[in-house]
């Protein structure tokens, strides 16, 4: 595998739930060591890419590769091997609610290597020192803060040192210091040890921060592709909407309806 | 009309999937067997949890069942001039039916929702979602352990229950009705049969170790992530284990029992 070819490769995906079209064709490159950001409004899709990139979805259409190998063909034993190379930030954190933060960050590593409980140990708190949390290994996932949740969960992700680290809306519900820190951990991280990161949010100003590529998605479709300074100059109207955070423009401000006196006038009905 | 039709065609499909993706569930699950073997740590943290949890309740449940069956059977027996036979009586009642089929059912409701209800959260909280993207199914790692812990727990505790109602019937049987405390024990080690009795009543235990567990680990599994979801999934399991019980019960003493 060539150093040149991106590290996950997307080519006409094709996802859909019922009759609800989710993704229509859509063509992605995440290049290796970099960070790529994948933007668009709440409901588009974009958590869903990310459980079909991990393979806990598979496409109706197109393919998805990853380090060479097609994850939607990969079988059940290879699928759970191939992803010991990703970690994976949930938005929720998704931390095991019965073990501490220690054991929270353990648990890959004990589950993945035989490595003697003192290496452990010393990696644990490495990986909790990066993201600030060594002093609250005792604690369990109900005495943490939204933002610290977060954080031993990105803590996980890393344990294993995966190749790639998928973020789901890393900056959701987060206050203004916690989200500060979760962009400085991220970039952080992305500088010291360059893992290709993919981030999926609609946060603009703190992805755009971090990111050095872009795709916006909108019903279905890659509506723009590009560095954070060419998607802010787009001449899109849609992007600019999105972008700019716009309440109307052609994303409509009101849900699909008849008009307002038809509706007050009209039927007895809700 | 066809509507009506539709919908019906479309409810018996979705049973008929719904029971297809329980029996795909059971069969992950036993699969994980192997994996959890060389963990017996996680068994034991279930043991725990689903069976010496559940003791309490079993314990009290039983003595007042063994009292209530001493008070009715000496009512009964004492009109025919048999009341020495009181101990036979609570006995293989408990043994044969009340034993496995109280405990069954106070199971699903303590412990069989708390299974439910934990699977459903950890889905709903993307803990399951979690295990799988660090490379471990959390079936084998998850439900496995539950799934077995529920079985091996079901007859200990139906054996506790019924041991316990013994002493509950002996207490109001000899201690308040005066029935000789001797005839009491003798004749239920002359009558009750380690074979035709006690082995039957841990096959009916078993059978319902494994239903009521699998019920309870394929509604959680299988619910909606939301609060309402697993709200109804835990309902589903109790009514669901407690109509799975009463009605094996009948199969199994017709095959066990039946002339």
């Amino acid at each position: 595998m060539s150093k040149e070819e991106p590290l996950v490769k997307i080519r006409g995906l094709r996802f859909q739930r019922g009759a609800r079209v989710i993704f229509d064709g859509v063509d992605m490159d995440i290049a290796r060591g970099s960070v790529t950001a994948v933007m668009g409004p709440s409901g588009t899709g974009k958590t869903t890419l990310l459980k079909l990139i991990g393979g806990q979805l598979r496409p109706s259409a197109g393919s998805i590769e990853f380090n060479g190998q097609r994850v939607h063909e990969l079988g059940h034993n290879q699928l759970f091997e191939l992803r010991k190379q990703m970690g994976m930030l949930f938005q929720s954190g998704a931390l095991l609610t019965d073990l501490s933060v220690f054991d929270n960050v353990a648990y890959p590593l004990r589950e993945h290597t035989h490595l003697p409980a003192s290496m452990i140990r010393k990696l644990v708190l490495l990986k909790l020192e990066a993201v600030g949390l060594r002093g609250a290994r005792e604690l369990m996932p109900a005495e943490l803060s939204g933002g610290m949740a977060r954080r031993v969960a990105l803590a996980r992700a890393i344990a294993l040192d995966p190749m790639m680290v998928m973020y789901d809306e890393p900056f959701t519900g987060q206050d203004p210091i916690s989200m500060a820190v979760l962009v400085k951990l991220i970039h952080d991280l992305n500088e010291a040890s360059r893992p290709t990161s993919v981030i999926v949010s609609h946060d603009v100003a703190e992805t755009a921060s971090i990111a050095g590529q872009i795709y916006v998605i909108s019903e279905g479709k890659v509506v723009a592709k590009g560095t954070p300074e060419a998607i802010a100059a787009s001449s899109s109207e849609w992007v600019q909407q999105f972008m700019n955070g716009l309440p109307d423009g052609p994303a409509r401000f009101h849900y699909p309806a008849r008009a307002l006196a038809e509706d007050l006038l009209g039927g007895r009905h809700a | 009309m066809l509507d009506q039709l539709a919908r019906l065609g479309r409810s018996g499909l979705d049973y008929l999937a719904s029971v297809g993706r329980a029996h795909l569930l059971l069969l992950r699950i036993l699969q994980g067997l192997s994996d959890m073997l060389p963990r017996p740590r996680l068994l034991i943290q279930q043991l725990f949890s689903v069976g010496v949890l559940s003791v309490m309740i079993i314990v009290v449940s039983g003595l007042f069942v063994g009292m209530v069956l001493g008070l009715q059977g000496h009512y009964v027996l004492s009109k025919f001039g048999a009341a020495e036979t009181l101990g036979v009586m609570v006995a293989a009642s408990l043994v044969r039916e009340l034993g496995p089929v109280v405990t069954a059912l106070l199971f699903a409701g303590r412990a069989g929702s708390a299974l439910t209800a934990e699977i459903g959260l950890m889905k709903a909280t993307e803990q399951l979602s979690g295990l799988e993207m660090m490379a471990v199914d959390p079936i084998k790692r998850v439900l496995t352990p539950r799934f077995f812990a529920g079985f091996i727990a079901m007859p200990l505790l139906a054996a506790l229950f019924s041991a316990i109602g013994v002493v509950g019937g002996h207490l109001v049987g000899v201690g308040l009705l005066g029935v000789d405390s001797g005839a009491y024990w003798s004749q239920m080690q002359a009558t009750i049969d380690l074979h035709e009795d006690i082995f039957n009543g841990v096959i009916k235990s078993l059978v319902f170790g494994f239903t009521c567990t699998w019920i309870a680990l394929y509604q959680g599994y299988d619910s909606l992530p939301t609060s309402a979801g697993v709200s109804r999934a835990t309902t589903r399991t109790v009514v669901h284990s407690a109509l799975a019980v009463l009605g094996l019960d009948f199969i199994l003493t017709a095959l066990m029992f039946g002339e």
